[in-house]
This record gives structure tokens, sequence and C-alpha cells, in this order.
């Protein structure tokens, strides 16, 4: 990608002297960065290195923990994350998110991905059967459990689990889809399936993904974003972060010298 | 000073541990087989649907029967509802400050209130204070206070093993706190929830101070009517004909005892079925 494509490329998400505290403790300090509609961003850095906590800073979740507190801005398509007046519900049906231990609800295929519907839409079931069978065929499971959606979704494998839980947060149609560390408990087939999937995604959602496996990052990433100790080192288009990072720091990582 | 080899040890440690137990498990056999062979013989049809008759020297206890039902029903449709949304307050809601501290030493202390000091404090409260009389309400809601930190903190421990993943899951896809908890955490802690209530309900049962001054009748010659009035209970009724009624045949007692922890055996049973029914299923 060059210079030039990255300008005509439509913001989707930007952070502006971001900071975030636990308690006493600053996890994230000045963070400023955009992040493009319609591609890959891939987030990585050694283990606390605040690159999570970012990800749940987008739609919010760090909310659900005590004493975090920010300064700064995030906007979502020019809108702010944090306010008085920020709609929660709007913001997070948003900007979906995919979490690192595929966690479907205890219900049926079919339930796990109605669920979003039932809260934002009043749709017939007719209505609802097309979304369904619509996201579970973008993630590639209609083919394999159309038979069986009355199924209890706990009894899927890992990665059909993981693709259901991707189905469930496209279900609502969001703009965004955040992915924390999506593959890290999949086996090496189903990772590689889950990141053709993610490339398959990024022509109708921006993704973020926060990975602590570079060359997953390579592979998926259109831009990548390295963090170290809560702050940005560097920002840029993966093949260059890759091969020719400009900074020492992300050089030492990806050649892995630390981390 | 003896030096005991540790074969000989390991033998006396472990016939302690087994005198423990049996020292628990004794007198439940001995109560079991007591009541059995002395009250099985005085049940009969008539036993179980008759009121007493000849200053309950005879006839049988149906009204106490009854009246416990009654009584475990109401303490249920109070307890059972504040219970749980008083669990979800402080598992799903509450922060961690001072208030949230002090409701948790209240639920403590309130476990520890002997069941004495509940029949008072109804007395006070329901019967006199609220006016309403000794009837069933009044006993019920006693029964209520007796019961809710049991079933607030077995509520509690439900909800709090459900995954946090899954609270996450459906706020991140843009759920309310309350829509969370009604659609995901609720519905799989309610076997807990369950378990649990009954199991203070069977407790509430067999209760005698706290329906004392609420609720209890010495003898009813007809049944309770509205929630208003009073009604007679088992444990009372088994309290009054052990110690108030002279030359009564003492088949009449034991067979009232076996009625009464026949029923409190059966929640007990049902409690047991229910949870391991879900944790046969529980698949996360």
């Amino acid at each position: 990608m060059s210079q030039d494509d990255s300008v005509r490329m439509k913001t989707a998400i930007r952070i502006e002297n971001f900071n975030l505290y636990y308690d006493q403790f600053r996890a994230l300090s000045d963070v400023n960065l955009e992040i493009c509609e319609r591609r890959v961003t891939a987030v990585i850095g050694p283990s606390g290195c605040g690159k999570s906590t970012l990800l749940r800073a987008i739609n919010r979740m760090n909310d659900l923990i005590e004493k975090v507190r920010v300064e700064g801005q995030i906007f979502v398509d020019e809108a702010p994350v944090y306010g008085d007046h920020v709609d929660l519900v709007a913001l997070r049906r948003k900007v979906g998110m995919v979490f690192q231990r595929p966690n479907p609800f205890p219900l049926s295929i079919f339930e796990n991905v109605a669920f979003g519907l039932r809260l934002h839409f009043h749709s017939s079931p007719a209505e609802r059967m097309e979304r369904v069978q619509k996201s579970l065929e973008e993630v590639g499971l209609w083919e394999e459990l159309r038979d069986r959606l009355g199924g209890f979704a706990l009894n899927l494998s890992g990665e059909q689990q993981q693709r259901l839980c991707i189905a469930r947060a496209i279900a609502v149609r969001p703009d965004i889809i955040l992915m924390d560390e999506p593959c890290s408990a999949l086996d090496p087939v189903a990772t590689q399936r889950i990141e053709e999937l993610i490339r398959f995604l990024k022509k109708d959602y921006t993704i973020v993904i926060v990975t602590h496996n570079m060359s997953q990052a390579a592979r998926v990433s259109d831009e990548t974003a390295y963090f170290y100790l809560g702050k940005l080192i560097e920002m840029g288009a993966t093949q260059k972060i890759f091969t020719a990072p400009s900074k020492k720091e992300t050089e030492d990582y990806i050649t892995g010298k630390f981390g | 000073m003896i030096r005991l080899n540790p074969k000989m040890t390991e033998k006396i440690v472990f016939f302690l541990l087994l005198v423990a137990t049996l020292v628990i498990v004794i007198p439940v056999m001995l109560i079991t087989v007591m009541i059995l062979t002395n009250g099985a013989g005085t049940l009969s049809w008539e036993f179980l649907t008759q009121p007493p008759r000849l200053g309950m020297r005879a006839g049988g206890i149906f009204p106490a029967i009854v009246g416990t039902v009654y009584l475990v029903f109401g303490t249920l449709c109070f307890a059972l509802p504040v219970g749980i949304l008083a669990a979800v307050y402080l598992s799903e809601y509450a922060r961690d400050n001072w208030l949230t501290r002090l409701i948790d030493i209240a639920i403590i202390n309130l476990a520890g209130v002997p069941s004495v000091v509940y029949g008072l404090f109804g007395l006070g409260l329901f019967v006199s204070f609220l006016n309403f009389g000794t009837s069933i309400i009044a006993g019920s809601l006693t029964l209520t206070i007796m019961s809710l930190p049991v079933i607030i903190t077995a509520s509690r421990e439900a909800l709090n093993s459900i995954p946090q993943s899954f609270r996450e899951a459906s706020l991140a896809l843009g759920a309310t706190r309350w829509q969370t908890v009604r659609r995901v955490v609720l519905p799989n802690a309610l076997p807990g929830i369950m378990t649990g209530t009954i199991l203070a309900l069977s407790r509430a049962a067999g209760e005698t101070a706290p329906i004392l001054f609420t609720v209890a009748a010495f003898y009813l010659p007809s049944l309770p009517t509205s929630i208003f009035d009073q009604c007679m209970a088992l444990p009372y009724h088994l309290y009054v004909i052990s110690t108030q009624v002279p030359n009564i045949k003492p088949g009449i007692q034991y067979g009232t005892a076996l009625v009464l922890i026949s029923m409190v055996l059966v929640m007990n049973v049902v409690a047991v079925l229910i949870r391991t029914h879900f944790r046969k299923r529980k698949l996360w």
C-alpha cells in the first residue's frame, strides 16, 4: 500500500491523546492513531503492552473493570466514544467483538447468531432466519451446520465455535469488528482457516486484530501498530513494518531479539 | 512418653476420623429408625386427611399438613423474588463500596439470628405494627426473612459460577446489563438458585419458633380461608401434642414427626435431583 492509498482511505477509528489508567497504573500513554475503513489493522507487542486494553477501549468493554480512568478521546465514525451522552448500545452495535476463547452462549447454534438480532431488530421469524443464514454463510459455517441449527453450540469444535462467534458478531451488521487474539485457543490448521476468513471479511468490515503472533499479523493485516509499555511505538503498512521498520525498538521485536 | 511407630499412629488416626464421621451418621439413623418404627403404624388415610378429634388424642393431622404447605408456599412467593433480585443486585450491579460491604455483613448476621428472635420480630412487625394479626401472611413473611440469607447466598454463588465470558459476549453485542442478566446469566443460574431455595424452604417448613407467635394455632376446627387467617402447622402441632396433651398415644406424636420429616426429605431430594441433573448437563 502506498502513501497515496492511505490518504484516500476513510478513517473508521481515530484515537486522540488517549490515556488509560487502572487505578494508579498507566496502561496506555498518549496514544494517537487512525484506523482505516475496510482494512485489517493488527496490533502487536509483548504481553502487557496494552494492546488488549486498547482494543477494549474502543467498544468500552473496560467499563466493566472497576477503577478504570481514561483521558483523551476515541472517535468511531467521527462520533466520540467517551462522554456522558454516549449511547453504549449503539456503539457496541456498530463495533462488534470476538474474544480470545470462543465464547458461544449455552444455547442452540441458531439462537447464538440470533441473539443480537433479538436485541436490536423487531424482525419476523422468516427475516431472522434469513439473517442467521447469511451470517453463517459469511463465516463459512452454513453448509456444514444447515441441518443442525438447533444443535447445542458448545458441542461444536473450537474452530466452529470461533466462527460462530464471528457470525454472532456480524449478524447485527457492525461496521467494525474487534478481535482479541481470536486464534490463540485454536490449532494451526484452524488458525490458518480463521485467517482466511479475516482476509475475506475485510471487504465489508473494518477489522482490528490484537495478536501476539507476529507471523499472523504479517499474514492477515494491511497495517500494523506496534505497542510497547502502553505506548504506540510505530504504525504503518504491514509490509513496511515487517521489512523496513523505522524504529529500532520495532526492529528488535520483529526480529525476535526480545518479546 | 511412649513413641508410637507411624503405622500405629496411622491406625489410630484412621479410627478417630471414622468415629467422628459415625457420630454424624448415627443420630440420623436413630432418628429415622425410631420415628419409622413408632410412627409408621399410625399412618393411615384417615390420619392424613382428617382433623384431630377428642382433644387431639384421635383423628388426624390434616389441618396441620395443609397449614405447613400454605406456609411453605407463602414463603416461596415472597422469598424467591426478593432473594433473586437482591442476589442479582449484589452480583451483577453493586460495586465494591461501603454499602455493599454493609449489606454483606447484614446478610451474614441475619443468618446467625436465633429463630425465636425472628418469631418475636415477626410478632412486633407483621402481627402488631403492620396489623396483619396472627395470620398466614405474617408467618410466611417471618419465615421469608429467616430464609432470605440462605437464598441470597446460594443465588449469588449460582450467579458467580456463570463465566464472565458470557456476560462480555452479551454486552459486546450491545445488550444492556439487564438484558444480559435476563437472557444469559439468570437462565443458566436458575438450577443453582432453585436448589438453594428449596433447601432453605425445607428448613423453614420445620421451624417452630418463627411461627409460634405469628401464625400457628393450637387447634382450629376448620381450614383457613384467607391469608389473614391463622392456621395449624406440623412443627407446632408436634410441639403441642408432645407437651400440652396428657395421655396421648405416642403413635400420634411419632406419626406427626414422620409426616414432617418426610415432607422435608422430599424437598431435599428434589433439590439434589435438580442439582445432579443440571450438573450432568453443564458443559462449560
